[in-house]
């Protein structure tokens, strides 16, 4: 009797132990970001030689850039100043991955489409093919008509690889795959300081779920930042 | 005769077995829908939809029936130039499958006829290794 006892409450102690240990698991994945008021940082941080104040710890920062859109336009790092923007690459004739990734990156667009700080940024990895035109044209049949929100930019080949491994995508020619180019669909959302803030796979609606709820995060911290200057 | 319990038991274990072994067998069974997802939703959407005018639906298109006898050899070897589906003109590449052989491109085509409420002729196999004629022929099941 007594051991009978003993054993039932060993069992059900083990089930609840069990599930305190499970529980969390399965739920904290999640659940930081939707109530973080910041998001981390992304990219190697370097120790930089400081004249003055001696070495200092550096935060990864987009390079400068020069590339042109669809409407002929030089855009530069300047072109963001003040905005975040979400970067992707791709290719007009690409038969993989890009309608997909475009299409959920269209999702974020449209959701975001009314607030003018933030901005959009596809790469072509095939300059040589997606000419101006090539890239007005796709732009227009995705139906981006504002080329200043979305812009669809190229620039020499070296100047475009260089930039996807700044943004953290994989891309590269690679002749044994249709297209002509492997690359990942990540897209990374950069704040108004050159800082990238979120890496996602853009081909995974989860995950662009995520950037679409870290946006208003990283809209909330600048404003932030920007009361405590003016203060 | 008549049987026991244990063999009532013992024929429905034969019953399941012969059941199971028989889905091995059945790899085929939708192959149609996978062939879908892993060769066309990236492009065409998981629900046919296409996108926007950039790539043609597939859901509701007035191409599938306009142009049926054409489509098996356009699975095959792709298709380049503009084309107009519903009214609107589209310019992409569509990359070919040439691994395809003719009973997959009759199972992905009949995926496509019959599902998110189109209701088109449906083919036979016979009827696409006869259209394959053109672009190279049939390529076994």
């Amino acid at each position: 009797m007594i051991s009978s006892v003993f054993r039932r409450a060993v069992h059900v102690s083990l089930l609840a132990l069990t599930g305190t240990i499970l529980f969390p698991a399965c739920s904290s994945k999640n659940a930081p970001s939707e109530t973080a008021t910041h998001l981390p940082y992304y990219g190697d941080r370097a120790m930089q030689p400081e004249p003055i104040s001696g070495p200092a710890d550096t935060i990864f920062t987009v390079p400068s850039f020069t590339l042109t859109n669809q409407d002929r336009k030089t855009i530069t790092n300047d072109t963001f100043k003040g905005k975040i923007y979400v970067t992707d690459f791709f290719f007009a004739t690409c038969p993989s991955i890009c309608p997909k990734m475009q299409s959920e990156l269209l999702r974020v667009y449209e959701k975001f489409q009314g607030d003018p700080r933030v901005l959009f940024l596809s790469h072509t990895i095939d300059p040589a093919h997606d000419s101006i035109p090539v890239l007005r044209d796709y732009a227009e049949r995705l139906g981006i008509k504002d080329a200043s929100r979305w812009h669809f930019a190229t620039a020499p080949h070296d100047t475009i690889f260089s930039l996807a491994r700044a943004y953290m995508t994989g891309a590269m020619e690679d002749a044994t795959v249709k297209g002509g180019f492997a690359h990942s669909g990540t897209f990374a959302l950069v704040d108004p300081q050159r800082h990238i803030r979120g890496v996602y796979d853009g081909m995974e609606p989860s995950q662009v779920n995520k950037l679409m709820q870290d946006i208003p995060v990283l809209l909330k911290e600048i404003e932030a930042e920007k009361q405590t200057a003016a203060r | 005769m008549k049987l026991g319990p244990l063999q009532w038991v013992r024929a429905a274990a034969v019953l399941v077995a012969i059941l199971l072994l028989a889905g091995c067998f059945t790899k085929r069974k939708d192959e149609g829908a996978r062939l879908y997802a892993q060769r066309c939703a990236s492009c065409h959407g998981e629900q046919g939809e296409g996108l926007r005018r950039l790539i043609p639906p597939l859901a509701g298109s007035d191409y599938l029936a306009q142009h049926r006898s054409s489509l098996p050899c356009q699975l095959r070897k792709g298709l380049a130039g503009e084309i107009v589906v519903n009214g609107v003109k589209y310019n992409q590449l569509m990359p070919g499958n040439e691994s395809l052989t003719d009973s997959e491109i009759t199972n992905l085509l009949n995926f496509v006829q019959t599902s998110w409420g189109n209701k088109g002729e449906v083919w036979t196999i016979r009827e696409v290794a006869d259209e394959l004629q053109y672009c190279g022929g049939a390529r076994g099941l």
